[in-house]
């Protein structure tokens, strides 16, 4: 490893040093039109200047619905799709700047973890060659019975028997599917694992089992995972720190806790308001805050603030000035609403 | 009298070669005019396939389906096809979960909600749109006069979902059945169809059967849950019963497995060991024993026998979680 890495390790302060910054990243898809020509005729803002840190050993959710970016921004942290612009920093090295050979190596350090196990499993291959694959393509199979041994802890880890790796992906259950999915991210040993919906394909039963392993593995390999989900009340669950997308921005970001105490930004109350609570008693008292309308495209979005067009709070000044995400009080929340105060404070009534 | 009322109704489902599998295993439940009823449970326990069942939608080869469907006073399982085509669509509505891959998309929307009024109340395609018009208005599609031209792919999943209630809903049926409408839509939008379905069943008196695999949407629609667990009901109460004080295991176990949005945070949650893989045959005792915490030895042998309970539901356990008692 680099010496900047040592460098950073001796000069963080322990868990509160950031171990990826993300500044302004911007992920754009060309929309193309013509046979021969081929022009670009606009551009899919999917991910439009997101700035963020993740701790070491923190577990920061990105929660948002579908369109809003969360996945584009997961892979573009990884670079499997090339960002646009912005910069990445992972424990100091610059990632936008590693090119080929360094950039494959580099890879080892973040892992990922599909939705979909069955789709992301190879069916034709045994799960002793899916896992071997990574030590391969790094060069740590050289020593045959080390890999082995290798393996077998690995999916001792995850609670798979070392009798798993010679089955194939159909053998086994969803919930077993998963857990080779994240048995294949952590043969390598990474330092962050970027969950892109790992629970959401499962029962709920399969689903806390699933949640349970990814909180024990983190405490025992002292991982940084960074959770994409929709499902709010699983993001709360296991983040420390979550982030609430929104048509490609982040409009709010909070500790766990504190989002869901205090939500600012009128997205987020509405999120919140939504998730379905299994208690009948709950559901009778709540109060909903109804969103109109869809999400407008991401390729044509609205002027100013992206949220606009369906914040029941909304105002002239939101169609003309886009809000930054600030910083809101003391406690580090950040949000992306002009009126945030005049919101908490009831101010500002929405208007309907 | 009950409004549809199934009794003992079984799923069957047997290739060539193949071992029987037996998807619903005899599944009573009863609908009042009016009711909302939910049947609740996790991929490959039954209700999905109770539901085809009910309306006649299971392909015609390559199952048996007995017992008996009993909407008013007909047997539907008895009626001839043509017969069977009448009603559905008619009395009984059905919303899907994919509303994309339930739409034509070669034919535009107004089409396919005049199609219904045409088929069932012989209206003319003039009238019929009209109509149209007006079901798309009601269900909150916004402009319903371009939308009726348009075709599914230009709407978005909650339009398109809002299109399928409109179709649904278009002969005013007296029970409509919902096999996880909002399953593939996000939580903003779920909650506007939620409001919605709720609305029209409230103003029309159309009794609703639910099916779903969210707690969460039962807790706040339903009036009766029925938990369905390896084909077999193992769990019938009211909602307030159900959620306050789960009887069954399997319930129990649910319940504390799903992280709650408004409980604290962190801690492990609470997991059921094993899959549905792990399961014995209904008839070698309780299929849910080799996962269960509160097993004990009858509960293999012998199948566990639906009983109904002191609160006017249903129980299929042979320990169940203590009633808890009221401070």
């Amino acid at each position: 490893m680099s010496e900047l890495a040592s460098e950073s390790v001796g000069s963080g302060a322990g868990m509160s040093h950031a171990l990826v910054e993300i500044d302004d990243l911007k992920v754009h898809f060309p929309i193309k039109s013509g046979v021969l020509l081929n022009r670009t005729i606009g551009y899919v803002y999917a991910v439009d200047g997101v700035s963020l840190k993740i701790r070491r050993g923190e577990t920061y959710g990105l929660v948002g619905e579908s369109g809003c970016g969360k996945s584009t921004l997961g892979r573009g942290l990884l670079r499997l799709i090339e960002p646009t612009s912005g910069g990445i920093t992972f424990d100091g090295t610059d990632v936008r700047a590693l090119e080929g050979e360094q950039m494959r190596r580099f890879r080892r350090r973040i892992q990922m973890v599909f939705q979909d196990p069955l789709a992301s499993l190879d069916p034709r291959q045994s799960v002793e060659s899916l896992l071997v694959e990574g030590l391969k393509a790094h060069g740590l199979d050289r020593d045959k019975a080390a890999a082995r041994q290798r393996l077998r802890s690995t999916l001792d880890s995850v609670g798979l028997p070392a009798s798993a790796l010679n089955k194939y992906p159909h053998e086994f259950s969803g919930g077993q599917r998963q857990r080779i999915g994240i048995a294949r991210a952590l043969v390598l040993g990474p330092e962050l694992i970027v969950a892109d919906e790992p629970v959401s394909a499962l029962d709920v039963s399969i689903q806390a089992q699933v949640v349970n392993l990814l909180g024990d593995l983190q405490e025992s390999l002292g991982l940084t995972y960074l959770v994409i989900a929709h499902d709010l009340a699983v993001v709360r669950h296991i983040s420390d720190t979550i982030g609430v997308m929104y048509l490609g921005s982040l409009v709010e970001e909070a500790d766990a806790d504190r989002l869901y105490e205090r939500p600012l930004h009128p997205y987020t109350r509405a999120l919140l308001s939504a998730v379905p609570i299994p208690d009948p008693w709950v559901e009778d008292s709540r109060e909903r805050i109804l969103l109109t309308g869809d999400l407008p495209s991401p390729a044509d979005p609205p002027s100013g603030c992206r949220f606009r067009t369906r914040c029941p709070w909304s105002q002239n000044r939101c169609a003309e000035d886009r809000p930054e995400l600030r910083v809101f009080d003391d406690s580090g929340q950040r949000v992306a609403c002009h009126f945030a105060e005049e919101i908490l404070s009831g101010e500002l009534l929405t208007a309907g | 009298m009950p409004l549809l009322d199934v009794r003992e109704l079984s799923v069957v489902f047997q290739r060539k070669g193949t071992k029987p599998f037996t998807a619903v295993d005899r599944v009573s439940f009863a609908v009042e005019p009016g009711e909302t009823v939910g049947l609740v449970g996790e991929s490959g326990c039954g209700k999905s396939v109770t539901s085809l069942a009910i309306m006649g939608l299971l392909p015609r080869r390559g199952n048996k389906v007995t017992g008996e469907v009993r909407f008013e006073d007909t047997d539907l399982l008895k009626l001839r096809p043509q017969d069977l085509r009448d009603r559905r669509g008619r009395d009984i509505g059905m919303i899907f979960q994919d509303p994309l891959s339930s739409l034509n998309p070669v034919i535009p929307l107004g089409l396919q909600v005049a199609e219904v009024l045409e088929r069932h109340q012989g209206k003319t395609r003039q009238a019929a749109l009209r109509e149209a018009r007006g079901l798309l208005d009601a269900v909150g599609i916004p402009d319903p006069a371009r939308r009726l031209k348009e075709f599914p792919h230009q709407l978005s999943g909650g339009m398109r979902q809002r299109a399928l209630i409109a179709i649904a809903l278009a002969c005013k049926p007296r029970l409509l059945i919902a096999d996880e409408p909002t399953t593939a839509l996000d939580v903003t939008v779920q909650a506007q169809i939620l409001a919605l379905l709720k609305e029209l069943v409230d103003q029309s008196g159309t009794a609703l059967v639910m099916i779903t695999h969210d707690l969460g949407v039962v807790a706040g629609l339903c009036d009766t849950v029925n938990v369905l667990y390896a084909g077999r009901v193992v769990e019938r109460a009211g909602r307030h019963a159900l959620f306050g004080d789960p009887r069954h295991p399997y319930t129990h176990g649910l319940l504390q497995s799903v992280p709650r949005l408004d409980a604290d945070r962190g801690g492990r949650l609470h997991q059921i060991r094993g899959s549905v893989n792990d399961n014995i045959p209904w008839s070698e005792g309780c299929a849910f024993a080799p996962r269960c915490d509160r097993v004990v030895d009858d509960c293999i042998g012998e199948t566990v026998p639906l009983e109904p309970t002191s609160r006017g539901g249903a129980l299929r356990c042979t320990n169940p979680v203590p009633q808890e008692v009221p401070a």
